[in-house]
């Protein structure tokens, strides 16, 4: 007599759930919270329907107005500007970084194995990051005057906190062989921050130096319009005259700018890191 | 024997000193003494400048919380959250499809171009520079300050969700296409699922982005915060102008939690 095992239950059929009822209870208010945000934005903000009617026509006498260029005003005033925005981002950027690199190595764990420091160094990370390089440009015109020199104190100290995140974050991850071996040696601690830390972290610093650069380039372009010199203050000037031939043409050199400043980042990125 | 003369110049010296980088070091110097220069900017200007500093802080405190001054100050901060929760919903639900058609393993070449060129063309310019031609074409006000944070979101998120596309895996995507799936079942099974945290991250992150900028498109009348603390500052209200900056640092620092809780659950 064979032994016949009682056929097994059918299992009840599984049904595959990629996310927890936590998590997608979770997500579900994310959703209501955006929601719930639209419609009460929505509601609320003012929008003057009449100036939406003639908004065509209002874009096209803006085109209009602005062709052909007033290619007179290059030579003029623009040329000057121009190269001022190009120095203001540079300076600002060197430094910026020249800023941040020491504090980065305050910021890092494995570098200063001290809390209090490592949080002091990320509070003026956080609060560099997160005042506007406008409201950084109002405070400097108010220090220094209007000018250059307060467009690049804005520019530098807009910038710390971002490349000192980064870079603070390459030298956490940076391997402890090296740095051993030099301390086994006997290095001084210059030494093996320069030979240690830093090789492992240039690229870091590079890519982070030139993106940087990249935004400042673009953010520079704007801190004329309250005075930190650069291009803004002539576009800032064409504006108030309504000389929109004049606004056209400073738009288009700084589209040629930044694109111009796009392709030599990108071209020096592949060249020198990797 | 080929190799030993080699070795022993790496012997002898275990750092070879780099003359190129010597000299590009020297050039950044030259060229930092020069554009230093060019700019009058002299360490007795950055002097006076601290001397001044310490009036204008002195000025700043302490904070202005008169009453009428307080609502003014509200309802300008209200005015830029809303710019900026509108910009972000519209100009992320926009940058989806922006991306998708950016992303060279997805879409035909031709379009990936075009997708391509348009964001490059959204992101040069600043958010404050597209807000002037937005204050031009619909006037004064919030609108105008929505569109040119739209305009910045779909140049950032585009460009960046158009990357996570192209780094995904293409075997989900090819598994789904063997079912006879169509094209927006390929999308919404093969391709989403594997990008949709990213971009929710990205959405996230321009959120922030979006909650500075809509705090300074006010400078040139796009609406919110910035045309309130722009002409305290033009009158030297600097008390009023710390009350707005302590306002909007806090405002941003509660949004950055808020999007990093965010980020954590949809990891």
């Amino acid at each position: 007599m064979k032994d016949l095992t009682p056929p097994a239950q059918a299992p009840a059929p599984r049904t595959w759930v990629r996310f927890t009822p936590i998590e997608r209870a979770l997500r579900s208010i994310f959703y209501l919270i955006c929601v719930a945000a639209v419609v009460w934005s929505l509601r609320t903000i003012e929008v003057i329907p009449e100036f939406l009617y003639d908004a065509p026509e209002q874009t096209a006498d803006l085109f209009r107005r602005m062709w052909p260029f007033d290619w007179g005003f290059y030579p003029e005033a623009v040329h000057h500007a121009l190269i001022e925005t190009f120095h203001i981002a540079t300076l600002g950027t060197l430094l910026a970084l020249l800023m941040a690199v020491p504090l980065s190595f305050l910021a890092a764990r494995n570098f200063t194995p001290q809390p209090m420091l490592n949080a002091l160094a990320q509070f003026i990370f956080v609060s560099s990051r997160s005042v506007n390089s406008l409201i950084w440009a109002l405070l400097f015109v108010a220090i220094f005057g209007p000018g250059a020199l307060a467009g690049v104190m804005s520019i530098a100290f807009r910038s710390i906190g971002f490349v000192g995140k980064i870079f603070s974050e390459a030298l956490e991850e940076v391997s402890r062989g090296p740095v051993e071996a030099l301390t086994a040696a006997g290095a001084p601690r210059s030494m093996i921050i320069v030979k240690g830390y830093w090789p492992q972290a240039e690229p870091a610093f590079w890519s982070v130096a030139l993106l940087r650069w990249d935004i400042n380039i673009r953010e520079s372009a704007v801190l004329g319009l309250v005075g930190a010199g650069g291009i803004g203050v002539a576009l800032d000037a064409a504006l108030n005259n309504l000389y929109w031939d004049q606004v056209g043409l400073i738009l288009a050199v700084i589209f040629v700018v930044v694109m111009l400043t796009e392709v030599v980042t990108s071209a020096i990125r592949s060249r020198i890191i990797r | 024997m080929n190799t030993q003369p080699a070795a022993a110049t790496v012997a002898r010296r275990a750092f070879v000193p780099d003359w190129g980088a010597r000299l590009a070091w020297a050039a950044l110097a030259v060229y930092v003494v020069y554009a230093t220069g060019t700019l009058e900017i002299s360490l007795e200007r950055v002097w006076r400048g601290l001397d001044n500093a310490g009036r204008f802080l002195a000025r700043m405190f302490p904070p202005n919380t008169e009453a009428d001054k307080l609502e003014l100050i509200q309802s300008g901060i209200v005015e830029s959250l809303q710019i900026a929760v509108l910009a972000t919903v519209i100009g992320v639900l926009l940058s989806l499809p922006l991306g998708l058609a950016a992303a060279r393993n997805l879409s035909t070449p031709a379009l990936s171009w075009a997708a391509r060129a348009l964001i490059a063309v959204l992101r040069s310019f600043h958010p404050v520079i597209v807000a002037i031609l937005f204050v031009k074409a619909v006037g004064f006000g919030a609108l105008a300050g929505v569109l040119a944070l739209i305009v910045s979101t779909l140049g950032f998120v585009g460009k960046l969700f158009a990357e996570v596309v192209e780094e995904m895996n293409p075997k989900q995507v090819e598994a789904v296409r063997a079912t006879g799936a169509g094209f927006s079942n390929v999308l919404i099974m093969g391709v989403m699922p594997q990008v949709f945290a990213r971009f929710i991250g990205l959405s996230v992150y321009q959120f922030d982005s979006n909650l500075r900028n809509s705090t300074m498109v006010g400078i040139v009348g796009g609406g919110g915060i910035g045309a309130p603390l722009f002409t305290a500052y033009q009158r030297f209200d600097y008390d009023v102008v710390f009350t707005i900056l302590i306002i909007i640092i806090a405002l941003i620092l509660l949004c950055e939690l808020f999007s990093a809780q965010v980020r954590k659950v949809f990891q």
